[in-house]
């Protein structure tokens, strides 16, 4: 581009900096992407090489974070409309809708070929259908079709660290999966304790919640269903390769504090609710923050203390 | 030599490229590493190797 050009097309506000490029890949998210890959890389029973170990990481996170650029490409309609979304970098003018597009499918070329290389053939396939999963069946197809969204979109969180499990052994098991199910049945829950109580702007952008295709009384219905279903594999998965007396001890705690959570905002109504500005909703949502961080890093805890003899069942 | 004051928009464009820069200077050293790792692992031999024992490759 010429100095002309630039005078005669660009803005200050248009000019995308290396942090909008950054910001495409959604950080935030990538961070629980590199953290339950990590942990499902470690719980597998084989030794990995660490720069293979770290290699494999980073593949998936920027793979997570192709899809995040995807996402932004195809829902830039929704993020323009939407408070939450609107100071992502395509609704602010930064990045254009195409480069993000670019972008995001040159990252995920790049991750899945970087993640086959890197460990084996089956984890860069996985990868491939994380992201085709997250883009396509979530994002394109089912996001705005049906009030299920979230736990579709929760299907792809959760698949991270089977990935990590793949590029380590390079074969499938139970405990993988168990870990999937972890993440699978906790994201409703979480979510929809936060659409309790954000008055969510996604009725604007035409995004169908639950809250409100359904109503209030059926999410709290959902909430409790999701958790009960959430607290038999998070309890269960103690018992299984990845388990050990500690995991067992934190899962027993926090699913009978998440049980109760649950509860209790099946049995309030809205009255109640809004009397005390969804107190027990709130609180729900922060438990569930605490809940899936402990519980993975209790399977890492097992993991790690397995080599001196305590962690595991022994 | 520019005489001309720098605007923020060279700052960020300035600031993109150093970017790019440094993620692909990464990208090489972790091919690098990897590379390294793979061969220490016997996953990658060196061509002459794999000759020498009557193997075309890996």
């Amino acid at each position: 581009m010429t100095d002309a050009s630039i005078n005669a097309s660009s803005t200050p506000e248009r000019e995308a900096g290396f942090g909008d490029y950054f910001a495409l890949l959604k950080p935030r998210v990538m961070s629980l992407v590199v953290f339950t890959a990590f942990v499902g890389l470690v719980a597998a029973p084989v030794h990995v090489n660490p720069i293979v170990g770290f290699c494999a990481i980073l593949f998936i996170a920027i793979g997570g974070g192709a899809s995040g650029a995807l996402n932004m490409w195809w829902d830039a309609d929704i993020d323009m409309v939407m408070k939450r979304t609107k100071n992502r970098p395509i609704p602010l003018g930064r990045v254009d809708r195409v480069e993000a597009l670019q972008i995001g499918m040159a990252l995920s070329g790049l991750s899945v070929m970087m993640l086959a290389l890197a460990t084996n053939i089956f984890a860069g396939a996985f990868l491939a259908f994380t992201i085709f999963f997250y883009v396509v069946i979530y994002t394109i197809w089912l996001k705005r079709a049906t009030p299920q969204n979230i736990v579709i979109g929760g299907a792809a969180g959760a698949f991270p660290p089977v990935i990590g499990w793949l590029a380590a052994t390079g074969s499938m098991s139970i405990e993988p999966w168990l870990m999937f199910a972890l993440t699978f049945l906790w994201t409703p829950p979480h979510f929809w304790a936060l659409a309790l109580f954000m008055r969510s702007d996604y009725d604007d952008a035409g995004v169908p919640m639950l809250t409100v295709t359904h109503g209030r009384r059926s999410t709290r219905r959902h909430i409790l269903a999701y958790t009960v279903l959430l607290v038999v594999f998070a309890v269960g998965a103690a018992f299984s390769g990845i388990g050990g007396p500690i995991y067992l001890a934190v899962s027993v705690v926090l699913n009978a504090l998440f049980l109760r959570g649950a509860w209790r905002i099946f049995r309030r109504d809205e009255v109640a609710s809004e009397a005390d500005n969804f107190k027990v909703e709130r609180g729900f949502f922060k438990l569930s923050l605490l809940y899936l961080f402990l519980h993975f890093g209790a399977i890492l805890m097992e993991a790690v203390l397995k080599p001196y003899g305590f962690g595991g069942w022994g | 030599m520019s005489w001309r004051p720098i605007h923020e928009l060279h700052r960020r464009r300035l600031g993109r490229n150093l970017g790019v820069g440094l993620a692909l200077g990464a990208f090489v050293v972790i091919v690098f590493g990897l590379s390294i790792a793979k061969t220490q692992r016997g996953e990658i031999q060196r061509p002459g190797v794999a000759v020498s024992q009557g193997g075309m490759g890996n």
